[in-house]
């Protein structure tokens, strides 16, 4: 999770990351963002994310981001 | 059968009728029936192509999701015998034959409006090749473009790239999903639903609600309202502008500029109310398409509030799936390695916005106008997603972030700039649009913005105090549901007088200042024909 948060903040150090769960609904991340995250996740994490898991549901909280990643880690 | 002409409001009695007399069930098959006879009657032939996108997206998703039941019943069965790997290759072995149904599907559809569409534009292209080695040119043909296609192809093909997502099931009915193809009132100009959207309110029943048909009318009213008294008379000035580039020169092109920026506003906004009013009066919930984009203070706001589900359309279906495909992310890799991190990180954003924003301006039209005007704002969002350090670096030191005089300036300045790039949707070509462009500095003279200029541009003294009052009173609006939300629930909590004094009020100004009937042509709307 450290390093998704580490991730995130890169990208936005104002954002408080732990407590936002509204980041795509928002505004907070737009598409170049997201596009970024699914980059670094790609090379931290080594798991690939679609352009079909690119949703509010999972690209709205670091802690639902965090289990996508858990669940692709899982599949793949 | 134009949204301003009688016909069309004798037809939308007609249905309206229909719709709260016969039993609930029938309610649905009504709006097909209706919106196939809407389609026939702009054109019979019309039916061919939107009955082929209908009946190809119809097989190509059942078959979609017959494969998906099939293969999700085969995996659970199988999936413990096996390891990670081998779960891993089946699932894409699987994903593969998914694919290839539903590439078939698109290249069909996409096709029929690629030829449709750009045909001519390609051999207008070929022919300027070939007059420049001499060699004989080539014939034109005639094709139709049927109306709306590329509305109801993009709508379709969301639907069909969502259910080989498998974002929802496919739809089991032929009928209904012929209903979310061709819903008529947003079949000619959008907005480009999507069916997990528009479907449950689609084919639910509907009770007769005095608030809701209100509501409808009101917002319908309201669209007539900017289109017949603002959008069809501001444009016999910007008509007389564009068409006349000798003669309307310097200062004209300014007033050419922002008058057709008011003009499209007008004019595009209109037609989607009309469309979500009448939606509304059948009880039929429809997404919003604006969000007021004349108070954006950029211009990637500025995209977030305008032709909302296009811009939606182009995130969901091509800039993310070209930005996070493999291919794309490992060019990344070798980007980064390359070039470094600061740098490699944009290749794929850059890449695909290039792609997202040359089709959108080939979406708008077959003509390289539109093709420099999407390349113009990639540009310029480009620019300002680069310059972004810069503007925080300022708004750090200096403490106007939130000044009402400042946002008033980022909003004035985001208006001027994409009013700039709309005039490539002004002029006949590109070098024109430049010159004309350039000319607006080169041949600015004063006496242009006189009255007697003004008075020269087909419109009377008493039409620009129309205008005036009619922008100004749209501006009104916009800003009071910016700040406090809808302004038909406002006026419904009012007394009845009141209300009574602003919606008939509304209706006699259409009826008195509308340029309507016996000497006017009422204009076809702009993206009628997209």
């Amino acid at each position: 999770m450290d390093d998704l948060l580490s991730i995130l903040s890169d990208l936005h150090p104002d954002v408080d990351f732990t407590t936002e769960e509204n980041l795509m609904d928002d505004g907070i991340l737009d598409s170049f963002d997201i596009v970024s995250i699914i980059s670094e996740i790609g090379d931290v994490f080594d798991v690939i994310i679609g352009a079909n898991e690119i949703t509010p549901e999972n690209f709205n909280s670091a802690e639902a981001l965090y289990a996508l990643i858990e669940k692709k880690m899982d599949e793949e | 059968m134009l949204f301003t002409s009688y016909e069309f409001l004798a037809f939308l009695a007609v249905v309206f009728l229909l719709y709260y007399i016969l039993p609930r069930k029938a309610q649905w098959i009504l709006l097909l029936v209706a919106s196939y006879v809407f389609y026939w009657l702009a054109k019979p032939t019309y039916l061919i192509f939107i009955l082929t996108t209908t009946v190809t997206v119809y097989f190509a998703t059942m078959w979609i999701q017959k494969k998906k039941d099939r293969f999700e019943e085969a995996f659970q069965q199988k999936k413990k015998e096996l390891d990670r790997d081998a779960r891993k290759a089946l699932k894409e072995q699987e994903r593969k034959r998914e694919v290839r149904i539903m590439v078939g599907c698109l290249l069909l559809n996409l096709g029929i409006l690629a030829v449709l569409k750009y045909t001519n534009f390609a051999i207008h292209n070929v022919n300027s090749v070939l007059h420049l080695f001499g060699g004989k040119e080539l014939p034109f043909v005639n094709l139709i473009l049927p109306m709306g296609i590329s509305f109801y192809t993009f709508q379709s093909m969301g639907y069909l790239i969502d259910v080989y997502r498998g974002a929802y099931r496919a739809e089991k009915n032929p009928l209904k999903l012929a209903l979310f193809v061709s819903f008529f009132p947003q079949l000619v100009q959008g907005p480009i639903s999507r069916f997990n959207d528009l479907a449950r309110s689609l084919f639910e029943e509907h009770r007769f609600e005095i608030t809701t048909v209100s509501r409808g009318l009101q917002r319908i009213l309201w669209g007539y309202f900017k289109k017949l008294v603002v959008a069809d008379r501001i444009v016999i000035a910007v008509n007389t502008i564009i068409q006349n580039p000798e003669t309307y020169s310097g200062g004209y092109v300014f007033i050419g500029m922002m008058f057709y920026a008011f003009e499209l506003y007008a004019d595009f906004t209109g037609g989607i109310d009309i469309t979500i009013g009448i939606a509304q009066t059948l009880g039929i919930e429809v997404t919003e398409n604006f969000r007021r984009p004349f108070l954006s203070k950029n211009i990637k706001e500025y995209w977030n509030r305008w032709h909302i589900t296009m811009g939606s359309w182009f995130t969901d279906y091509i800039f993310y799936p070209i930005s996070v495909c493999k291919p794309m992310l490992k060019l990344n890799k070798k980007a980064k390695k390359w070039f470094g991190d600061a740098i490699g990180k944009r290749v794929p954003v850059y890449l695909s916005s290039f792609v997202v924003w040359f089709a959108t301006g080939i979406w708008h039209g077959a003509s390289w106008n539109f093709i420099v005007w999407g390349l113009g704002n990639f540009v310029v969002i480009m620019i300002s997603q680069e310059l972004e350090p810069c503007y925080q670096w300022f708004h750090s030191k200096v403490k106007i972030k939130g000044n009402p005089v400042y946002e008033c300036f980022q909003i004035i300045r985001t208006i001027l700039l994409m009013s700039c790039l709309r005039t490539f949707d002004c002029y006949r070509d590109v070098p024109l649009t430049f010159k004309m462009f350039g000319a607006m500095f080169t041949d600015f003279k004063i006496s242009h913005f006189s009255g007697a200029s003004f008075l020269g541009l087909g419109l009377s003294g008493g039409d620009y105090l129309i205008l005036f009052m009619a922008l100004c009173l749209m501006f009104a609006v916009s800003l009071w549901q910016e700040k406090k939300g809808s302004v038909r629930e406002t006026v419904a909590r009012k007394k009845l007088p009141v209300r009574f004094a602003v919606w008939y009020g509304l209706l006699i100004i259409i009826l008195v200042f509308g340029a309507y009937g016996h000497g006017y042509s009422a204009s076809q709307f702009i993206y009628n024909q997209f």
